[in-house]
């Protein structure tokens, strides 16, 4: 799996609700699709869950199946009221984990 | 004639027309042309140079919004695809991009600005993705990827991108002149059935609307560019292929010299545009 791309604001006042924006690249195979020349199922592979973690408590956290579209973009909205790092985590069925991290500084 | 009720009720429908149609021609003459609503934003200003603007400026607001944000550019996933190639060993002799390049950043710095370049080699010029397949198989020993490979486009945009900001600045001197002139003589060429030359659209009606797509000046600046009609990035000469089977001319093929020739043209042409790539266009 390739990087992922995480957008967090650097600073944020305390009580302040934030948007969090995260995109991973990555082909979501569905298990439906056949191939062309040998005309077999492709195997699902896909991400299958995402947290994300303020200082280590979940603060956003999904399943996804196979009709997510590929390179799953996720946005969603938290509020801080401390500094910190967020810490996102990407797993797909084939276990293999993508990680990402990002510090906000609250006032 | 007889007044009656007919002619008084005539009457008035006949006043009511000519009051709409005198404010439908007054709010017509205060109506903004496409044109001017699309360059009205303040981000235009980095892109225009005198008379010469790039794409950028002819864009609608929200793909303007797409191309600022590289979070949301979707042509940094490609990016990212060729940065991953750039850092890959490729072919036989067991080299990656960066085993001779190193650090992109560092060594990339400018190219996007100033290719395509003469090769004395082969004595023609080359763009970009023709130097990269040359290097790939004479220098690494691997096969050629293909010009609208996700490869090819990542490593592309990759590289382009470390010049992002620069001004366009390519070299017609010396054994390039030739060369520069032969890709003139193309966009002011007649073809197709159509009959007609890059120039009518993007000299001669550039701000004007074609169907409904605002025509730009047709500066090279940004590729290469995700094309939303595209749903995927793709380079310059995609682009000339399009456009020669809208004139219903038979294209010519990727990296080949009419190709080239013209990029240099048109790449001349705009000199001192920032560098855009990767941009976001129609």
């Amino acid at each position: 799996m390739a990087k992922a791309r995480v957008k967090v604001p650097a600073t944020a006042q305390k009580g302040e609700v934030i948007q969090i924006k995260t995109l991973i690249p990555h082909k979501m195979e569905t298990g439906r699709r056949k191939h062309k020349k040998t005309k077999k199922l492709i195997p699902q592979h896909i991400i299958n869950k995402f947290v994300c973690k303020f200082e280590g408590k979940d603060v956003f956290s999904a399943d996804l199946h196979a009709a997510v579209a590929a390179n799953p973009y996720m946005a969603f909205y938290t509020r801080v009221e401390k500094s910190g790092t967020f810490n996102f985590t990407w797993t797909d069925d084939k276990g293999k984990t993508v990680k990402a991290s990002k510090k906000i500084k609250v006032s | 004639m007889k007044i009656t009720k007919w002619t008084f009720f005539s009457s008035i429908v006949g006043c009511v027309g000519v009051v709409i149609l005198g404010i439908g021609s007054v709010s017509g003459m205060n109506k903004k042309s496409e044109y001017e609503r699309r360059t009205e934003d303040p981000r235009n200003k980095k892109y225009t140079l005198g008379d010469k603007h790039s794409g950028y400026v002819v864009m609608t607001k929200q793909t303007r919004d797409m191309q600022d944000d590289d979070f949301s550019n979707p042509a940094f996933l490609w990016v990212d695809a060729g940065e991953a190639f750039w850092n890959k060993v490729q072919g036989s002799k067991g080299k990656s991009c960066a085993s001779c390049h190193k650090s992109a950043s560092k060594s990339m710095k400018g190219i996007g600005a100033t290719y395509p370049v003469y090769d004395k080699k082969t004595k023609k010029m080359v763009a970009l993705q023709a130097k990269i397949n040359s290097h790939l198989v004479d220098k690494m020993g691997a096969k050629k990827i293909k010009w609208e490979s996700k490869n090819m486009l990542g490593l592309a945009a990759y590289i382009n991108l470390q010049s992002r900001g620069m001004p366009m600045n390519v070299s017609i001197d010396g054994p390039a002149a030739k060369f520069y002139e032969a890709g003139k003589k193309f966009y002011n060429q007649r073809r197709g059935l159509l009959d007609m030359a890059c120039k009518h659209c993007h000299v001669d009606n550039a701000g004007k609307m074609i169907r409904s797509n605002l025509l730009s000046q047709g500066q090279a600046n940004g590729f290469p560019t995700y094309r939303l009609k595209w749903q995927k990035p793709g380079s310059l000469h995609r682009r000339f292929a399009g456009c020669n089977k809208q004139v219903r001319a038979k294209p010519y093929k990727r990296g080949s010299p009419e190709y080239t020739n013209l990029e240099l043209y048109m790449k001349h042409r705009a000199s001192g545009l920032p560098v855009e790539s990767p941009s976001v266009r129609n």
